[in-house]
């Protein structure tokens, strides 16, 4: 399936404060949550956002705290994927257990602009930049997490391993 | 199995992870599953956790004893909302019948009160919805932070997919000079490396230096090992750290330790008599410099306490440094004892009238100010410094706000100067 939409470029180190504020942590209600995305990075953004966007980042994306609301509010905010040169490791965890396709692509990160239109095929990794008329590659995930993927998540893995208990 | 032809031994995380996943041996970038001896969560991070186990169509937890919810982050409930999250997690620890749940007048900052309760002990694989969670590695524990999801699927099942990390060898030696603990050492290190240096990766302190560390001040370094992107934080068991667990922990204690042919992807050595105290600069925990070379900062609120910083060590250090002085007019101090035990040694040792006597407002244990969640938000264009361990944008209240991270020698010296100081100078 591919994705497409207009770019959010952001540097690198977006920590998961910029993400999501910690002050708007005493909810996990999606919604509200992604009144408040990347409010401290671009306060436009939540505002302005639109379906389907794109968010692009440099160097350690999703750095800092543990909180799933961050991946949780970037797709409630309507983002179809993030880009990013390289994600921090929770974040990486945790943008694959609530579903939230992410990219990994120094190459693309380093050529998108902002407001770039680009489509992504995430089963083969390929990001074409259609603004610069440009491709890029991203790394595949392992087997086992494609798996976790393909289960629709960590969640219906275990329910899985339950029902196969009895 | 013994080492086959050319097999290197192991590291202590390597030893761990194998240990746990029931296996001889096991190699960096494998995936592997590991059975986990305790699972943590919060009062941000557990009730998402609830909803995702919910959805696992599991009645129960796979151990209830084996589980910890210690709601810390905007308690005492800050607001209705808050509220609402932590009764979530109460109800659920009572139908579960989770013991190790903990109230506000009971608990503590999650990482300083496991290991204090003797929750978490050497040669354990704990997981927590807690990015801080690696503190644990200063017992010689596997100890990682994971997401809220992560947390549930291990509530349910008693285990986690991990990839074995590589590991990063970190060798500190010499004498630290006055005023310099564990935080320096941190600071200094994630200074070197960046905040993505050990991106993925297991990050094991040792050398003479780490020897002879207190053990609060090897909670402080293997807290901070996230801040370097490292998946955890680890330091061996030996004397300091039995001497801890053997009065705490319940159970048995396993002690693990690196083979000396074990593999690394990098080593680094240290000499710390040249390591002054050290500040991290707004806005990213890897801008430091050493206090000597941080100029003129004038501050409106120093912070101390956190499950960085809020040991007896840390309160200690910073009464030396308040006995006999006062507050600079313009600053607010806030002290935060990391448990309800160290607040009342702290009580017990005379350093609560130290600090009320200086002008230092302190409080009941709680990670509000670190995250400018309560109990101590900045205002737009305000400065702190913090023993705490982020000071990104936005961190402690407004986006135009400042946070100074330091050891709390420093945040208590600086709060008498009004401005970023060192011990020295008073």
């Amino acid at each position: 399936m591919a994705i497409k939409g207009r770019v959010w470029k952001f540097g690198d180190h977006v920590d998961t404060d910029a993400i999501i504020p910690a002050r708007y942590l005493h909810t996990s209600d999606p919604a509200e949550l992604a009144k408040h995305c990347m409010e401290d990075a671009d306060p436009r953004f939540a505002g302005q956002v639109q379906h389907g966007d794109i968010i692009v980042g440099g160097r350690n994306f999703g750095c800092g705290s543990s909180r799933e609301h961050a991946p949780i509010a970037i797709k409630a905010a309507g983002v179809s994927c993030v880009i990013a040169a390289s994600f921090a490791r929770i974040f990486f965890r945790n943008a694959l257990n609530v579903g939230l396709p992410i990219l990994e692509s120094p190459e693309a990160a380093r050529q998108i602009e902002p407001g770039d239109l680009v489509e992504v095929f995430l089963g083969e990794g390929l990001i074409r930049n259609v603004t610069r008329g440009e491709e890029y590659h991203a790394a595949p995930l392992p087997e086992f997490m494609q798996r976790i993927v393909d289960c629709g998540g960590i969640i219906n893995y275990v329910r899985q391993r339950i029902q196969d208990r009895g | 199995m013994r080492k086959g032809w050319g097999a290197l031994g192991m590291t202590i995380t390597e030893k761990i992870l194998a240990a746990h996943a029931e296996r001889d041996r096991v190699e960096p970038g494998e995936l592997i599953t590991v059975k986990v001896d305790m699972v943590l969560g919060n009062d941000i991070t557990a009730p998402v956790a609830i909803d995702q186990f919910r959805k696992t169509g599991a009645r129960t937890v796979f151990d209830p004893n084996k589980i910890a919810l210690v709601p810390d982050h905007f308690v005492p409930n800050k607001d209705i909302k808050s509220a609402l999250q932590c009764a979530k997690v109460k109800e659920f620890a009572r139908e579960q019948g989770i013991p190790h749940y903990f109230e506000v007048g009971r608990m503590g900052i999650e990482h300083c009160l496991l290991p204090e309760q003797g929750l978490v002990r050497p040669g354990d694989v704990i997981i927590g919805a807690d990015s801080h969670t690696c503190t644990y590695g200063a017992l010689g524990a596997f100890a990682t932070g994971v997401g809220s999801t992560d947390m549930a699927a291990a509530m349910t099942l008693g285990e986690i997919w991990l990839k074995v990390p590589e590991s990063m060898k970190f060798v500190y030696y010499g004498k630290p000079r006055r005023w310099v603990y564990g935080k320096d050492l941190i600071l200094y290190t994630i200074g070197q490396i960046g905040v993505d240096g050990a991106a993925y990766k297991a990050m094991e302190f040792c050398g003479e230096s780490i020897e002879n560390l207190s053990m609060d001040s090897r909670f402080t370094m293997a807290n901070m090992a996230v801040e370097a992107g490292a998946k955890n934080g680890i330091i061996a068991a030996d004397e300091v750290t039995l001497e801890y667990v053997r009065e705490r922990a319940k159970g048995k204690c396993r002690v693990f330790e690196s083979d000396p042919d074990a593999n690394y992807s990098a080593v680094y050595e240290y000499d710390v008599s040249k390591i002054e105290p050290q500040v991290a600069l707004p806005h990213l925990p890897d801008n430091v410099r050493p206090i000597s070379e941080v100029g003129e900062v004038r501050i409106d609120q120093a912070v101390i306490g956190s499950c960085t910083n809020g040991r007896m060590e840390d309160l200690r250090a910073a009464a030396e440094v308040l006995r006999g002085r006062r507050v600079h007019p313009e600053v607010r101090l806030l002290v935060f004892p990391g448990t309800q035990q160290i607040y009342l040694q702290a009580i017990r040792e005379g350093l609560v009238e130290i600090f009320v006597e200086a002008g230092a407002a302190i409080s009941t244990p709680t990670c509000g100010p670190c995250l400018g969640g309560h109990m101590g938000v900045l205002a737009e264009g305000e400065k702190a410094i913090a023993t705490t361990n982020r000071n990104f944008v936005g961190r402690m209240g407004h986006p135009k706000s400042e946070v100074y991270l330091s050891n709390a020698a420093v945040a208590a010296a600086s709060a008498v100067k009004g401005r970023i100081a060192s011990p020295e100078e008073l």
